[in-house]
């Protein structure tokens, strides 16, 4: 089979705490190293999201066939994420669209999905994106260990990293779990659960999928593998045969487990280095494990203006104390602001609000946000043809607003008019940044994110924060 | 097109004090102004041929009921008027309308706000649009405010001497919300609302009414004001994009709808100079920077990014060369959205005939209001002066 992955992308939040911080404030022990914290308008799909238009730097949206979302905490019990991401990635009106939850092995059972629809030929191009925001209960070393992240990969029929073996385990290990009525996640006896489910099946999958191949461990490259903690992915690796040489660096201490994402970011840090002719081992864990081998057959496109892990990594602010975690999870319960909104001109206005579609004057040819009927430079009618806009543009005017749905807010929020490159003048919210930092001129770029929970639903929508280099 | 120019006669007004008015409703208030106006006319309800309304938010009121029912005029044709911040000029120049075409003789135009009653701070926001959604007030108009100081130059302290000029001037009037003198340092040490607007760079959130009663000129000659009734020397208005951030040729320095207000205003009112012309001015200081922006736009200077040197000179002063905002303005008089319209020609009218409130412009000889509303997208402009 040639099936495997074309291109590929990671995303990890702007913002970090660092774990001594977090058990200072309940004093309780400290896990080392910092984790990555989801911004209060971020969530498992806008992460995702995030790290699907990197996968698509440099690659046609319209050449994409299916989209998959996986996740242990999507945004909707009920109403697929994956259609949402198929817009704000402006993905074809018939692209296929599925949400993979419930494990944090999602991401590679859709990964699996994907290459036996590209092998089938039911698709050609499946872009797959994860996204994870686990719910770890204050007060536990849980909180400290999870962190937020997204990660994508595009599967293509034709791959420079072609998938060249796959093996897959079952654990039925209770745990860790979440039934709909826990707010955080449930671990009964993390001994059983990482001894006995994780390393045990993670580790049988990997010998697996080398016996399949006719590999030895020695013969791979690296080894990207899911890990639930800080210690047991070097039982795996030993299990397994591998050298702790041949493990890409789990990003525990950096990001913190990132659920049904994890293992594609380990992926995609891997794959940042990877050279032609190199293979590669991913293994990834919930409720069983799958493993796979990658050959790398051909160089990997390094499209410019497509972000490394490392950059992801080394863009950061550290947050202030847990205060700021809490408030940024809402731990406190705090009430959405009252916001107005309607499904129904969400729904009419998709185009413009999901796709970041404008439209250009045939007459006067400037570019207009949202597409209007009538020209409002030169007055043409219904002349209008629709274009994508750009996701940079700098700032003309802005403002540091302390007032948001009848409340007094201590600290404002940026809102800035943009003009974007290529054209049409936007009027976005600027996030993940010190509102102080913002300054005319200024280059912006725009994010997907949860604007308000106005009628009850999640109003997504684009903000824009400094460039993320 | 004939125009309005002298051919409507103010012949009575009415205002109730601006402000947090907790113990009192918009029934009160439109009461208690209605009948000043129509005390002042030396008239009485029934002379009233109709009723033009303004309020902008709707839990004030709807319908032209928001009139007819506390005034008990069941029967009579009234009309609300809604047009932003400018609404209660807006419903002035309907008014004005009726009462040049001769369909109606005598008209009351009123306008009232009962802000405080919705329970929040500041002014509610409402937005429909899913996410297509502006800023606060403050907001909004702080986008103007930060071009400006970006590319003029304009500073803080610019902005604090409006409102040290406005506080001075409310003080001395009875009616203004804010009673109290303020400082620089005052203004400059305020909490920030919406940056570079500091609390003092705000104009209240106030309740209040106003009521104007109209006539034409040749009636007015019987009225208790035969003397001193004041004409309408013009009154135009102009609207603009009420997006203006989605405008990529708008340059935010200034608003476009009070410039063609104004250009219209002064043509049909014959001003060819208005610094030198107009003696006093109500301008909509919303905002203490478009305080300044009205001047630039109501050609008060010569290049728009000088006014904050003309309030710095004292010719902003109610001693100076032309009064801005005597009465104190929306900065310090207060902002009772509907109303305000209504209390600008309250204002002009009673210093153009010598009898103000407050501090008394000398020898006015045309007064000027202005009226804003929205993201600067809604601008009227009316010119008043004595009868001959």
């Amino acid at each position: 089979m040639k099936a495997g992955i074309l291109s590929y992308g990671a995303y990890i939040p702007f913002y970090r705490i660092s774990r001594a911080e977090m058990g200072k404030a309940w004093g309780i022990p400290s896990l080392p190293g910092e984790r990555a914290v989801a911004n209060r308008d971020e969530d498992s799909l806008t992460m995702a999201i995030e790290a699907g238009l990197e996968a698509l730097v440099g690659i046609d949206p319209a050449s994409v066939d299916a989209v998959f979302f996986c996740s242990t905490t999507p945004p909707y019990a009920e109403k697929q994420c994956a259609s949402i991401a198929a817009l704000a990635l402006d993905l074809r009106p018939e692209v296929y669209t599925a949400d993979f939850t419930g494990t944090t092995r999602a991401a590679t059972v859709a990964l699996r999905a994907a290459l036996d629809a590209v092998e089938s030929g039911s698709a050609r191009r499946v872009l797959v994106i994860a996204g994870d925001s686990r719910p770890g209960e204050p007060q536990t070393t849980w909180e400290q260990l999870l962190g937020d992240a997204g990660a994508a990969v595009l599967v293509d029929a034709e791959a420079p990293a072609r998938v060249s073996g796959w093996a897959s385990m079952v654990s039925e290990v209770v745990g860790p779990w979440r039934r709909p009525q826990d707010r955080y996640v449930r671990s009964f006896e993390p001994k059983l659960e990482t001894e006995y489910g994780y390393v045990r099946a993670t580790a049988q999958a990997c010998r697996a999928v080398l016996e399949k191949c006719g590999l030895e461990p020695s013969q791979l490259s690296r080894a990207a593998l899911y890990s639930p903690d800080l210690r047991s992915v070097a039982d795996v690796a030993r299990q397994a045969g591998l050298d702790r040489s041949q493990l890409q660096d789990p990003l525990l201490m950096t990001v913190g487990n990132a659920g049904a994402a994890h293992a594609l970011l380990v992926l995609a840090a891997a794959l940042d280095q990877a050279q032609e002719g190199q293979r590669l081992l991913l293994a990834n864990y919930g409720d069983g494990a799958d493993a796979l081998v990658l050959e790398l057959e051909g160089p990997l496109p390094r499209p410019q203006g497509r972000r490394s892990v490392a950059q992801y990594l080394a863009s950061k602010r550290d947050l202030p104390g847990y205060g700021a975690f809490a408030a940024m999870r809402n731990l406190a319960d705090r009430p959405e602001p009252r916001v107005h909104s309607s499904p129904v001109t969400y729904w009419r206005d998709v185009a413009v609000e999901l796709r970041w579609h404008g439209a250009r004057c045939l007459a006067c040819g400037v570019v207009q946000y949202p597409i209007p009927r009538v020209c409002r430079e030169c007055n043409a009618r219904d002349n209008f043809q629709e274009v994508k806009l750009s996701r940079r543009g700098t700032v003309f005017t802005y403002t540091l607003d302390h007032l948001y749905a009848n409340e007094y807010l201590d600290t404002p929020i940026p809102r800035a008019v943009i003009d974007l490159e290529g054209g049409g003048r936007v009027f976005l919210e600027v996030t993940d940044c010190d509102p102080q930092e913002v300054r005319w001129g200024m280059t912006l770029e725009t994010t997907f994110r949860r604007l308000h929970e106005g009628a009850e639903f999640h109003n997504y929508y684009w903000r824009a924060r400094p460039v993320r280099e | 097109m004939s125009g309005i120019r002298d051919r409507v006669a103010i012949i009575g007004v009415g205002c109730t004090k601006f402000g947090e008015i907790w113990e009192k409703d918009q029934e009160d208030l439109l009461v208690e102004a209605a009948y000043e106006a129509l005390d002042d006319a030396g008239m009485t309800p029934e002379d009233v041929d109709a009723v033009w309304v303004s309020n902008f938010f709707n839990f004030t009121g709807q319908s032209g009921g928001t009139a007819i029912e506390p005034l008990a005029l069941f029967g009579k044709p009234a009309t609300r008027v809604e047009n932003f911040c400018a609404s209660g000029m807006d419903a002035f120049r309907n008014a004005c309308f009726a009462v040049a075409s001769g369909v109606y003789d005598v008209v009351l135009v009123c306008g009232v706000e009962k802000i405080l009653d919705q329970g929040a701070r500041g002014l509610p926001q409402e937005s429909y649009h899913p996410v297509f959604q502006g800023a606060s007030a403050p907001g909004m108009f702080a986008l103007a405010a930060s071009r400006a100081f970006h590319e003029w130059g304009w500073t803080k302290e610019d902005l604090a001497r409006v409102a040290v000029k406005n506080h001075k001037n409310g003080a001395a009037h009875p009616k203004a919300h804010f009673r109290r003198p303020i400082t620089l340092e005052d203004a400059l040490s305020a909490p920030m609302i919406a940056w570079p607007l500091g609390r003092y760079d705000c104009c209240a959130v106030s309740d209040g009414a106003a009521a104007l009663v109209i006539t034409r000129p040749e009636i007015a000659k019987d009225t208790r004001h035969k003397d001193d009734y004041v004409l309408v020397k013009a009154n135009a208005l102009a609207v603009y994009s009420i997006q203006p951030f989605y405008v990529g040729s708008y340059d935010w320095l200034g608003f476009p709808a009070t410039r063609a207000a104004a250009r219209m205003a002064y043509e049909e009112a014959g001003i060819r100079d208005p610094r030198k012309e107009i003696s006093l001015a109500e301008v909509h200081d919303c905002f203490t920077s478009t305080e300044l922006f009205n001047i630039g736009d109501l050609g008060l200077v010569e290049d728009p990014k000088d006014a904050p040197k003309f309030v710095a000179d004292g010719l902003a002063d109610v001693e100076g060369e032309v009064a801005i905002n005597p009465s104190g303005g929306l900065k310090c008089f207060g902002h009772p959205i509907g109303a305000t319209g209504c209390r600008m020609l309250y204002e002009v009218t009673k210093q153009l005939q010598g009898r103000a409130d407050g501090y008394q412009v000398r020898d006015p000889r045309y007064g000027l209001a202005h009226n804003l509303g929205g993201p600067g997208a809604v601008a009227s402009v009316t010119i008043l002066a004595r009868r001959d």
